[in-house]
C-alpha cells in the first residue's frame, strides 16, 4: 500500500510508467472530496496530486489562467475574486453533501467531474470552459491538448474529453481554463407557493423571454427552508437569478415582475441573501443532512422532469429539488433503497436524460451502476475509448463502468462489451 | 502544401468502382448517386479552392438508415469515405478523395422539432445554420454561433468543425451550442450522444465528436440550444493611430468586466479596402479600426456604451462613432462583412488565414507579418475577432504568377508558426482539414498526435473516414496500441510517497 505524492508533472509521469509497467492499478486523488462518488475502488496504490499544486499563468485581461491541477480550488476562486473574475460555471461543493468539509477539491477534480452550477443554464459547465490541459494516459505518456486561447480548433478536443472521465482515462497535470468578469451585481425574483408544474412552466417563460435569467431553481415546500440558514421560509420558492450591470439588472427583474405577475406571490432579494441561496442550490445543501442515505442527482430536458418526479412519488418515498429551469433534480430517497432501475425506467419513459448516484453507501455503489448505463453500441465505443487512453485499466478502474479486466471488479449488467 | 501527399488511391476500389456504384445505387434508390464526370464536378473541392479531386462516386442519402448501410458496406470492403455538409469548409475538410464514396448530407435538410419550453431546435444535419434562425425568428429566437458562410454551411457541418462567428466571445461555439446528436459509425452503428438535457452520460464525446471534421462520425440529428434575441444591439466604429493603441483598448473593455456581442479589428490595409468597396464611411487615416457591439436590454446597451467610449478616448482614439439607428450599425458593419470580397477586388487572389493568438500579442504579430510580407513581397490585409484573439490575414497574390501560390502558402505557414510561437494555435475557426495538416508537428508533438489519433481508433480502426485530413502521418491502429514498457525495467520512481 503506497501512497504517490508527486510535486511535479515529470514525477506523475514515472509514477505512471511504473504503475503501467507493473499492470498495478492507482486510485487516483486530489483531495479526496469526490471520493465516494463512483463504484468503490481497491486499488493497492494510491497516486495523490494534492502536492502538485500552482498557478503557473493568469493573465486577467486574457481571460486565462493556468494551475496545476492539485491546486486547491478556493485558493484559486479567491485570486480570481480579487480581480473581479471568476469561473462562470460555478463548480459546486460536493463536500458537504458527501459528508466532508466544505471547501475542498482542486482544479483538476473539477475538470475529471466535469462540476458546474446553477449558472450551467446560461454559462455552461467546466466542460465549456477548459481550454487546454496536460495529462499523463494510463499508457504511462505525457500528452497535451488545446492550448490557451479561447477559439482554437486545432486537432480533437481531448481536454473536453477529460470532463467528466472521473480520473479514468488520464491523469491531469495541468489545466487552463477560461475566466471571466465577475457580475457586478445581481437579484433572485422568488415567486412563492407554486406547485411543480406551475412552477415549471414559470422557470420556462422567465427562460424564454429576453430578461436573460442565469439561474432558475424551484424549491418545493419544506425544501425552501433547508437553504440560506432557513430565511426563505418554508414556502414553496420558485428563485430566478438576474446577473450584470447595475441598470441592467433593475430593468430586467422589473420585466420579470411584470411578465410573471399572475403567476404568484413575488419577492426580491438582493446581493448576499441572494448570492447565500444558489451558493446552498449549487451545493444540494437541502440534503446535506449528515445522512447518508442514497441522493441522486439527474439530468432531463427541464419540462419533463417534474413529470418523472410524480411518477416516482407513486412508487417511492422522496425529497426533491430542482435547478437548471427544472431540467437538474436533486432526489433524496427517505428509504435506504436507491430504487435505480426503478428511477432510470421512468427517465427514458419521460423524455431521456441521465441520473447519478451522487451519495450512496459503498455497498449500494458497488451493487449498483452509479453512472447512467449506456446503450450496447454506445457503452461499446466508450470502453474502445477508455481501452485507447488506459488499456492496461490502471487508472481507477472500474470507477465508472466494470472492466473485465479489472481485479477490483466483480462483471456486471452495466454492459462495457458490445 | 501545393505539394499535398493525399493517401495513395486503392487500386482494388478504383478496380470495383462500377460495382461500388451499382451498390450504391441499390442502397440510395432513385436520383441520390451521381456518377459522371461532368456532375461530379460540382463536388470536386470545398471552400478551398486550390485544390479539387472528383470523388469514386457521390451518393446522396435520405435517411439515417441509407447512411448506416453505406458506411456498413464500405467499411466491410475497406472503401473510403468523405463526408460532406454544403461544402464551405476553408481548410479542405470536404476535399474528395479518388478512391471514396463521397457523402454529402444535403437532402437530411428539415427541422424535425421546435421545442420553445426548453428553448432547442432538433435539425438535420443539411439544415443550413441560417435555416434554424429563420425557423424560430418569429418567436424572437435565433441559433447563436454564426459563422460568416451561415446561409449556406450545415449545421452537421458546423459540429464537424466547431464553428464560429463574430459572436462567439459571449455566446460561445458551436460546442457550447449542441446539445445532443446522433450519428453513425463507420461500422454502421447509430448511436446518439447527450440530447434536450443538459451534459452527456459517461465520457464526454460529444465534445470529441465537435471539431472532428468528418473523421470520427457521420452526424445525422443535431439538438441545439436557441436563445432570445437580444432586445437591441449597437455599435461603436473607433479608430487608433498604431495597433498597440487599438489592442489595449480592448484588453481595457474587457478589464472592466464587459463581454461585447462582437468586437473586431481591421488593419489599414483591411480598411482602405473595404471603405473603397463598400464606401461605409470608415476613417482612412488611422492604423486600427474597432468595431464593438454591445446586445442587451436598450438600458444596459447604454450603460455600456458611456463606458466604453470612455475607455476608447482614455486609449487615444482619434474618431469614435455611435450607432444612433439599425441602420448606422449595419453599415459600421458593412465594411467588415464585406472584408473577404473587398480584398478579392485589389488583388486577384488572396489566401485567408485562421490563427488565434493571446491578444496582446497582436502588436508583435503584426509587425512580423510585416516583415514577412516584405520577404515574401505580397501584401497582407488583417480582420482580427480582437475579443477572442482569432486573427484572418488575407495574402494577397496572383494565381497565374507561376510561383506566386506557393508563395503565398509558404508566407501563411510562417503566419501560423508566428502565431503558435507567441501562444497560440493553428486554426481558431476554420479547422485543419488538408491546408494546415502539415503544420500539425508546430503545436503537438508525436505522443500528442498518436493520442488524438488513438481516439480515431476507437471509432473508425481502419482509417476509412476521412483519411489525409488532420493528420499529417496516419499510422496503423494496431501500431498506436502498442505498449511500450516492459515489466521491471521502469524504475520505481523516486518521488515522495507515504
Amino acid at each position: 500500500m503506497t501512497t504517490f505524492t508527486p510535486c511535479t508533472p515529470a514525477e506523475v509521469l514515472s509514477t505512471i510508467q511504473w504503475a503501467a509497467a507493473e499492470e498495478s492499478p492507482l486510485e487516483i486523488l486530489g483531495h479526496g472530496s469526490k471520493r465516494g462518488i463512483g463504484r468503490p475502488l481497491q486499488t493497492e496504490h494510491t497516486l495523490d496530486l494534492s502536492t502538485l499544486t500552482g498557478v503557473t499563468l493568469y493573465e486577467p485581461a486574457e481571460l486565462v489562467l493556468s494551475a496545476r491541477a492539485g491546486t486547491p480550488l478556493t485558493e484559486v476562486e479567491k485570486l480570481l475574486a480579487e480581480n473581479g473574475q471568476q469561473f462562470a460555471f460555478e463548480p459546486m461543493d460536493y463536500g458537504p453533501l458527501l459528508g466532508g468539509e466544505p471547501g475542498k477539491g482542486t482544479l483538476g477534480g473539477v475538470l475529471a467531474s466535469n462540476l458546474s452550477g446553477p449558472r450551467r443554464l446560461k454559462a455552461g459547465a467546466a466542460r465549456d470552459h477548459i481550454l487546454g490541459i496536460s495529462a499523463v494516459s494510463g499508457r504511462g505518456e505525457a500528452f497535451k491538448s488545446g492550448g490557451r486561447v479561447v477559439k482554437n480548433v486545432t486537432g480533437y478536443d481531448l481536454s473536453k474529453l477529460m470532463a467528466g472521465s472521473w480520473g479514468t482515462l488520464a491523469v491531469l497535470t495541468d489545466v487552463t481554463f477560461k475566466v471571466l468578469p465577475a457580475a457586478e451585481t445581481e437579484v433572485t425574483l422568488a415567486i412563492r407557493g407554486l406547485l411543480d408544474d406551475a412552477a415549471v412552466a414559470a422557470m420556462a417563460l422567465a427562460l424564454g423571454s429576453s430578461a436573460e435569467v442565469s439561474s432558475a431553481a424551484h424549491l418545493p415546500e419544506r425544501i425552501a427552508a433547508r437553504v440560506a440558514a432557513g430565511h426563505l421560509g418554508s414556502d414553496a420558492a420558485t428563485l430566478l437569478r438576474v446577473e450584470g450591470f447595475g441598470p441592467s439588472v433593475v430593468y430586467r427583474a422589473e420585466a420579470l415582475r411584470n411578465l410573471l405577475s399572475k403567476a404568484g406571490p413575488l419577492q426580491e432579494i438582493a446581493g448576499e441573501a441572494s448570492k447565500a441561496i444558489w451558493r446552498d442550490i449549487r451545493d444540494c445543501a437541502p440534503f446535506a443532512d449528515g445522512a447518508a442515505g442514497p441522493v441522486w442527482r439527474v439530468s432531463m430536458p427541464p419540462s419533463e422532469a417534474h413529470h418523472m418526479v410524480m411518477a416516482l412519488r407513486m412508487q417511492a418515498a422522496v425529497d426533491a429539488f430542482y435547478d437548471w429551469q427544472g431540467g437538474l433534480v436533486w432526489l433524496s430517497m427517505r428509504e435506504d433503497d436507491p430504487e435505480a432501475e426503478l428511477l432510470r425506467g421512468l427517465i427514458r419513459k419521460y423524455g431521456g436524460g441521465h441520473a447519478t448516484l451522487a451519495r450512496a453507501s459503498a455497498s449500494h455503489r458497488a451493487a449498483l451502476p452509479v453512472f447512467e448505463p449506456q446503450p450496447p453500441h454506445l457503452a461499446a465505443l466508450s470502453a474502445r475509448v477508455k481501452a485507447e487512453f488506459d488499456p492496461k485499466h490502471i487508472l481507477n478502474p472500474g470507477r465508472m463502468a466494470p472492466t473485465s479486466s479489472s481485479a477490483t471488479l466483480p462483471q456486471s449488467t452495466e454492459g462495457a462489451a458490445p | 502544401m501545393s505539394g499535398l501527399a493525399m493517401p495513395k488511391p486503392d487500386a482494388g476500389t478504383l478496380r470495383k468502382r462500377a460495382e461500388i456504384v451499382a451498390d450504391m445505387r441499390i442502397i440510395v434508390p432513385g436520383e441520390g448517386v451521381v456518377d459522371t464526370a461532368t456532375e461530379m464536378r460540382a463536388f470536386e473541392s470545398d471552400g478551398l479552392t486550390a485544390y479539387r479531386q472528383l470523388p469514386l462516386v457521390v451518393v446522396l442519402p435520405e435517411t439515417v438508415a441509407q447512411v448506416s448501410r453505406v458506411l456498413k458496406y464500405c467499411n466491410e470492403r475497406n472503401i473510403r469515405v468523405v463526408p460532406r455538409g454544403s461544402g464551405t469548409s476553408l481548410s479542405g475538410g470536404a476535399l474528395p478523395l479518388e478512391d471514396a464514396v463521397l457523402l454529402v448530407m444535403s437532402r437530411f435538410n428539415r427541422i424535425l422539432a421546435i421545442d420553445y419550453p426548453n428553448r432547442v431546435v432538433v435539425a438535420q444535419p443539411g439544415v443550413t445554420n441560417l435555416g434554424i434562425t429563420t425557423a424560430v425568428e418569429h418567436e424572437g429566437f435565433y441559433y447563436a454561433p454564426d459563422p460568416s458562410s451561415q446561409i449556406a454551411c450545415s449545421i452537421g457541418g458546423n459540429v464537424a468543425e466547431n464553428s464560429g462567428g463574430v459572436h462567439c466571445l459571449k455566446y460561445g461555439l458551436t460546442a457550447n451550442n449542441v446539445l445532443g446528436i446522433q450519428m453513425v459509425l463507420m461500422n454502421g452503428e447509430v448511436v446518439r450522444l447527450g440530447g434536450s438535457h443538459l451534459d452527456q452520460e459517461g465520457y464526454d464525446l460529444l465534445g470529441v465528436m465537435t471539431g472532428s471534421e468528418g473523421l470520427l462520425g457521420v452526424v445525422t440529428e443535431v439538438t441545439v440550444r436557441i436563445l432570445k434575441k437580444p432586445e437591441t444591439a449597437r455599435a461603436l466604429l473607433i479608430g487608433f493611430p498604431t495597433s498597440e493603441q487599438g489592442g489595449q483598448c480592448v484588453a481595457d473593455i474587457i478589464g472592466a468586466g464587459i463581454i461585447p456581442g462582437g468586437m473586431e479589428m481591421m488593419d489599414r490595409p483591411a480598411i482602405h479596402a473595404a471603405e473603397d468597396f463598400v464606401h461605409a464611411g470608415y476613417p482612412l487615416d488611422v492604423e486600427a479600426l474597432l468595431i464593438v457591439e454591445l446586445d442587451g436590454p436598450s438600458v444596459e446597451v447604454d450603460h455600456l456604451i458611456g463606458l466604453v467610449e470612455a475607455i476608447a478616448y482614455r486609449n487615444g482614439s482619434t474618431t469614435c462613432r455611435i450607432s444612433q439607428s439599425e441602420q448606422e450599425r449595419l453599415s459600421f458593419w458593412a465594411g467588415r462583412k464585406a472584408a473577404f470580397p473587398a480584398v478579392g477586388r485589389i488583388s486577384p487572389d488572396y489566401y485567408c488565414m485562421d490563427g488565434t493568438i493571446p491578444r496582446k500579442e497582436l502588436p508583435r504579430v503584426l509587425a512580423g507579418m510585416r516583415d514577412l510580407s516584405e520577404k515574401y513581397g505580397l501584401g497582407v490585409a488583417n480582420v482580427f475577432h480582437a475579443g477572442d484573439g482569432n486573427l484572418h490575414p488575407l495574402i494577397l497574390y496572383d494565381a497565374n504568377v507561376p510561383g506566386e501560390l506557393d508563395k503565398a502558402e509558404r508566407f501563411g505557414a510562417d503566419i501560423l508558426r508566428l502565431c503558435v510561437e507567441v501562444g497560440g494555435v493553428l486554426t481558431g475557426e476554420h479547422g485543419v482539414g488538408v491546408e494546415k495538416r502539415d503544420l500539425m508537428p508546430e503545436m503537438f508533438n508525436q505522443v500528442d498526435l498518436d493520442q488524438q489519433m488513438r481516439v480515431k481508433c476507437a471509432f473508425d480502426p481502419s482509417h476509412l473516414l476521412n483519411p489525409g485530413k488532420v493528420f499529417p502521418q496516419l499510422r496503423r491502429c494496431a501500431e498506436l496500441g502498442r505498449m511500450h514498457v516492459h515489466r521491471g525495467q521502469v524504475a520505481f520512481p523516486d518521488i515522495p510517497r507515504f
